[in-house]
């Protein structure tokens, strides 16, 4: 019951920040969708990376590591640490200055312009969206798997089916209540706000949980003592690779380069109060990963020695939660859970409010300058995305054994796949709307026939002529992009002459 | 030193696939596998390596002179002109 007032406290600490930030909500919809530009370094290095880190980085990756081992940090973590800083880099910057020089706030009203097309909303609106709900989901299931796993034989009479725990339905219910209530009133500044708060208290706390868990799973008086104790229990093969394959692993190099695609971190950098503020998130960033996925991994693999008692039947979603509500007291069981939610919350607040934006901007189309019904109709499209997200997790997690890793694969293979699209409109003149479309399109078909084959997911050894889906999916996409942009007729050179005034970028 | 940015960035990539420690269960200080160790100081390198690259390669054309919001149809840009503070 403590773990439970404790979470209390922590959700009502933001929604708090949600009300504050409201009282500086300046009524424009700059204001709510992009803050007005006035994110500052340290903001915006916690928005990223805190949008970045989500329940699939603490969750997902104990659980991986439980399954397969360290081979997990090399795969997900150490490649995102150099290639994240370099989408900042490369594409960050470029799509700030273009965004403030020339008004987006999506990433549709910026290609509708570079490409000359107002109809390629309606091919990469559907795409893009589709593809970011599995996201979604990923952190709504999360946080109802976390907190069921924290309050385990607290309510034996009243949930009963579910372990004596808060059910999974009801935990991402108020998640997602929790989330909707400061993005609605608070929007970008809002979420800005929530997000630096929770990367500082899942950051925080996921060393805590680290140093309280090693002293549980090694069971021994000395904290080095534990750590020896814990990583000779664990059988040899999780401690190295050796049941990794290496195409499989040289194919995860392509992950990281999903986030130069993800609309919600395009919404982030255009947030930016200046150049500079970039500068602080890519040299910082690398180092934030590490702090974060270190301790998981290590943790997980730990937690695969037969000595800690896993039980078989414990969702990989689960472990880390089952381990924290083990080897803690109630009132850190109850703050490190604050902590793993406050991963997963960061996420999903930017999520919302960049497909609350989207709709209002690309679909609707509101931007006659009544500021009051475009702010109005985003937060309506925010209500009705969160709804739609929480009914669709409901659905989910009926299927049998959702794994969040697995899932956030599936989802970042699209995104990846879609990443040459970004780059090419921003440096290579040649990039035409028929080039365009052709490469969301034949992501949207070679990701659906792939996932269908897959048995929509469930074949986690699944591979395409021998290569991971996001091998396939990436040249699909590249293939296509530049066979169709080579024969097809440019956008005008009036355009071109906007997008490359330099005329250095060929 | 702008010029051995791209290089360096290609080395950390290539340095990424450690087969050298692949089948290594080594414990360093008894508790440390080698191979999740490499990877975290795998990590700081990169850190290191992007504090260079924005000291030494950042783009010049992104002062606040050279960003200047124009009136266009997605609205926001005038927006953010009309927001501003005036000098």
């Amino acid at each position: 019951m403590t773990s439970l007032i404790i979470i209390g406290i922590y959700l009502a600490i933001l929604l708090a920040l949600g009300v504050c930030s409201n009282r500086l909500f300046r009524g424009t919809s700059l204001d709510y969708m992009l803050a007005s530009h006035s994110i500052g370094p340290f903001l915006l290095l916690m928005s990223l990376f805190g949008t970045t880190m989500t329940s699939f980085s603490l969750v997902g990756s104990t659980g991986k590591s439980f399954a397969v081992g360290i081979g997990v940090y090399g795969l997900m973590a150490s490649s995102s640490a150099i290639l994240h800083p370099l989408c900042f880099f490369m594409i960050g910057l470029k799509v700030w200055r273009l965004g403030k020089t020339h008004g987006y706030s999506t990433q549709i009203e910026y290609f509708k312009d570079r490409l000359d097309s107002q109809r390629i909303g309606w091919v990469l609106f559907p795409v893009v969206v589709g593809f970011v709900i599995p996201y979604v989901l990923i952190g709504i299931l999360g946080a109802g798997g976390t907190i069921n796993a924290v309050t385990q034989g607290v309510f034996p009479d009243a949930f009963a089916s579910s372990g004596g725990g808060v059910p999974s339905w009801l935990g991402s219910l108020v998640i997602c209540g929790v989330v909707l209530t400061y993005v609605f009133f608070g929007g970008m500044r809002g979420t800005a706000w929530a997000n630096a708060f929770q990367t500082t208290v899942f950051m925080a706390l996921g060393v805590i949980t680290f140093f309280v868990l090693v002293k549980g799973i090694g069971g021994k008086e000395g904290f080095l003592e534990s750590m020896q104790a814990a990583s000779s229990a664990v059988a040899p093969g999780k401690l190295s690779r050796e049941a990794m394959p290496h195409r499989i692993y040289f194919a995860f190099l392509l992950v990281p380069f999903s986030i130069g695609m993800f609309p919600h971190i395009f919404q982030h950098w255009l947030t930016a109060r200046d150049a500079n503020a970039f500068k602080l998130p890519i040299v910082v960033h690398p180092l934030f990963v590490m702090i974060v996925w270190a301790p998981c991994v290590l943790i997980g693999t730990w937690a695969s020695a037969a000595s800690v008692g896993i039980p078989d039947t414990l969702p990989s979603a689960a472990i880390l939660g089952f381990l924290v509500n083990k080897h803690s007291g109630e009132v850190l069981s109850g703050l490190l859970t604050a902590g793993i939610l406050a991963a997963i919350m960061s996420s999903l607040d930017s999520q919302f409010l960049c497909l609350g934006t989207m709709f209002t901007r690309d679909i609707l189309g509101r931007r006659d300058g009544d500021e009051k019904k475009s702010i109005l109709y985003a937060r309506l499209f925010v209500v009705a995305i969160v709804a739609v997200c929480y009914g669709l997790a409901l659905l989910a997690s009926t299927a049998k054994n959702v794994s969040i890793f697995n899932l956030g694969i599936w989802c970042f293979s699209a995104f990846s796949a879609l990443f040459p699209v970004i780059v090419a409109a921003l440096y290579w003149r040649g990039l035409t709307k028929a080039g365009t479309y052709a490469s969301i399109i034949t992501t949207a078909a070679v990701w659906i026939v792939l996932l269908r084959d897959s048995d929509w997911g469930n074949n986690t050894h699944y591979s395409f002529l021998g290569q991971h889906q996001i091998v396939t999916l990436v040249a699909a996409s590249t293939m296509a992009l530049i066979g169709v942009s080579l024969i097809t007729k440019r956008p005008s050179e009036a355009t071109l002459a906007k997008f490359f005034p330099d005329n250095r970028t060929t | 030193m702008r010029s051995i940015v791209w290089p360096l960035l290609a080395l950390l990539v290539i340095l990424h696939h450690d087969f050298w420690f692949w089948d290594d269960p080594t414990l360093v200080a008894g508790w440390f596998p080698v191979g999740l160790l490499y990877h975290v100081v795998l990590s700081i390198a990169a850190t290191g390596f992007w504090l260079m690259a924005v000291t030494c390669a950042w783009p010049t054309d992104l002062d606040d002179e050279s960003v200047v919001p124009v009136p266009s149809d997605n609205g926001l840009a005038a927006n953010a002109a009309a927001e501003a503070p005036q000098a």
